[in-house]
């Protein structure tokens, strides 16, 4: 008799317990269309006709897939005067991210290495004043780097614009390295000293090849902060070498001729391409990043 | 020569990047808080006036807006965010078997432009075609959903879309600390008998206080600095009724030709930031040297 109510009170708390893990992955399903209804109203809107867009609704399949909104937003799209699409401000963005990543990436692992490893009396206060420099509002750099590059001679040019996301993303990266050549220990540069190796040696010979897992999350987080960059894009550019965050936002805020949806939503899916791609193939490094960026450990 | 160099070359390594960060960054921050004290329009002026930059700027009825703005949209961002991401980190807790797929789902939209997240909120929200036609068009004749173009709630697309964004990251940090909590005090607990959702309130959230104020800084942060979000979305309108000191500062500088009054919000949104992150930083950084 006990034995049957216990079971029998067992049995219940167990349906209890699926019912509420069922509850659980209904919410977090729940969210996961949250979070996904965005994309997925993008690349559908960006696969329907103009005319299509206009009689359906938000959230329907498209009937009939087209791809003319992709062709016209990679080149013939209007950004104002210019209808070449987004094409030539997708190179742009290449061209700046490119060197701009590897640039402070090199920077900020040597800077990291002589802060963690080769320690000199105020080597703490320096590396403190740049780590500030991390969380300025950009907004404070504005009117002088305009006038300095300006007076530099690369104002509204690519280099101008590697220039400045290289200096204000030389925090961070050393930041990154610093945090992670900190925990090498010191013996190490020692034994070396020792040995007869040179600052530089160490560092090619030693820390560089340790540093594989560091060179990923830093090129992520620089790449990611790079190609996203409006406000010094728009901010240092000039007709021919706007990036693509600026083309793009030209082109959904053209006022001229027909609102065309799905050419803006063709625009934004290649804009977001690139990062969405080093997500995906990347996610753990680039949450890392995220993490490492956040909190200062 | 060569030994001098050897002794020296950390120093010499370090010094571009360094001399460049004094002079891009605080020496333009120099710059910016000098001309704010002048009376500088469409090119700069150095002679100091005092304050008048400042008296100009807090009695500009739009900068008013877009004060109020920030305190509203960072209140909500990061309360909600904060919210919301640790309330997905707990569920996600749960031994959850398909935890590395919906943790990607919900972080993906970090990886995103503000401008192309901007965009999209763009098209949805927008009244003719998006949610609001949608749902009218289910047969809810009367449904209205205008935030976008109404200047009363526009400000609040702003959060909505800011949200999104930055909820899963939020969630991200929140999950990496859950796991960090140690283990043998959270089975020691339910040996005892104590109820889940005392553990997590009692034990494990408490324990995450360093969590809670990181997120807080990045948050404040990125809500301080969104100007991208506003441009794209709303692109300061109705109006200015979305107007943040991001981008009455950009207008000043780049639209309306007021060097002086661009330089003064900078120097406000400076100050901003300024007390906020500073004494995090500094104990971040006595906590490590101690």
């Amino acid at each position: 008799m006990t034995d049957v109510t216990h079971s029998a009170a067992r049995t219940q708390s167990r349906t209890g317990q699926i019912v509420l893990r069922w509850l659980l992955y209904v919410i977090l399903c729940l969210f996961a269309v949250y979070y996904l209804m965005p994309l997925f109203v993008m690349v559908t809107t960006s696969l329907k006709s103009l005319e299509e867009i206009r009689t359906g609704s938000l959230v329907a399949l498209p009937r009939e897939i087209t791809f003319d909104a992709w062709k016209t937003a990679w080149s013939g799209a209007c950004t104002g005067i210019q209808c070449d699409g987004v094409r030539p401000f997708f190179w742009n963005s290449v061209l700046i991210a490119v060197p701009g990543v590897l640039i402070s990436t090199l920077l900020g692992a040597l800077n990291g290495y002589v802060v963690a490893q080769w320690r000199f009396r105020g080597a703490n206060i320096i590396f403190a004043l740049m780590l500030f420099g991390c969380f300025i509002p950009f907004q404070v750099v504005l009117l002088p780097m305009a006038r300095v590059l300006g007076l530099m001679g690369i104002a509204g040019t690519i280099p101008g614009l590697i220039f400045v996301h290289v200096v204000y993303g030389l925090g961070f990266t050393t930041l990154f390295f610093r945090n992670y050549y900190v925990t090498i220990p010191a013996e190490l540069t020692k034994a070396a000293k020792v040995d007869g190796a040179g600052f530089l040696r160490i560092f090619w010979s030693i820390f560089l090849p340790l540093s594989l897992p560091i060179i990923v999350v830093t090129v992520i987080w620089q790449f990611t902060q790079i190609w996203n960059d409006f406000l010094f894009g728009v901010s240092f550019s000039q007709a021919g070498t706007q990036p693509i965050t600026v083309a793009l936002n030209n082109i959904v805020n053209s006022t001229t001729g027909v609102k065309e949806y799905n050419v803006d939503m063709a625009a934004a899916i290649i804009a977001a391409l690139p990062t969405l791609l080093v997500y995906v193939v990347a996610g753990k490094y680039f949450i890392r990043g995220l993490t490492a960026g956040s909190v200062k450990g | 020569m060569s030994k001098w160099l050897e002794e020296h070359l950390p120093k010499v390594v370090l010094a571009p990047s360094f001399i460049a960060i004094l002079i891009f960054v605080y020496g333009f921050i120099a710059w910016t808080g000098w001309v704010s004290l002048t009376r500088s329009r469409l090119l700069p002026k150095y002679e100091i006036e005092g304050f008048i930059q400042y008296d100009k700027l807090f009695a500009s009825p739009r900068w008013d807006v877009a004060m109020n703005n920030l305190f509203l949209f960072g209140f909500l961002f990061i309360g909600i965010s904060m919210l919301l991401g640790l309330v997905l980190a707990i569920l996600l807790d749960q031994n959850i078997r398909t935890e590395g797929a919906i943790r990607t789902i919900y972080l993906y939209p970090m990886a995103l432009s503000m401008i192309v997240t901007g965009t999209a909120w763009k098209w949805i929200l927008n009244p003719g075609l998006g949610i609001e036609a949608t749902v009218r068009g289910w047969g809810f004749e009367s449904f209205t959903f205008d935030w976008l173009v109404n200047p009363d709630y526009a400000i609040y697309t702003i959060v909505l879309a800011a949200i999104w964004q930055s909820s899963g990251f939020v969630m991200a940090l929140f999950l990496a600390g859950l796991r960090s909590v140690d283990t043998e005090i959270i089975r020691a607990a339910q040996v005892d008998g104590i109820p889940t959702w005392r553990i997590y309130t009692a034990i494990i959230i408490p324990s995450m206080a360093p969590i809670f104020l990181s997120a807080f800084i990045v948050l404040a942060h990125l809500a301080i600095k969104a100007f991208d979000l506003v441009i794209a979305l709303t692109g300061g309108g109705p109006g200015f009724a979305t107007d943040l000191p991001a981008t009455y500062m950009y207008a000043m500088a780049f639209s309306r030709g007021d060097i002086g009054q661009a330089a003064a919000s900078a120097m406000i949104m400076m100050a901003v930031v300024f007390t906020i992150v500073v004494p995090y930083l500094y104990s971040e950084l006595r906590a490590k040297n101690d």
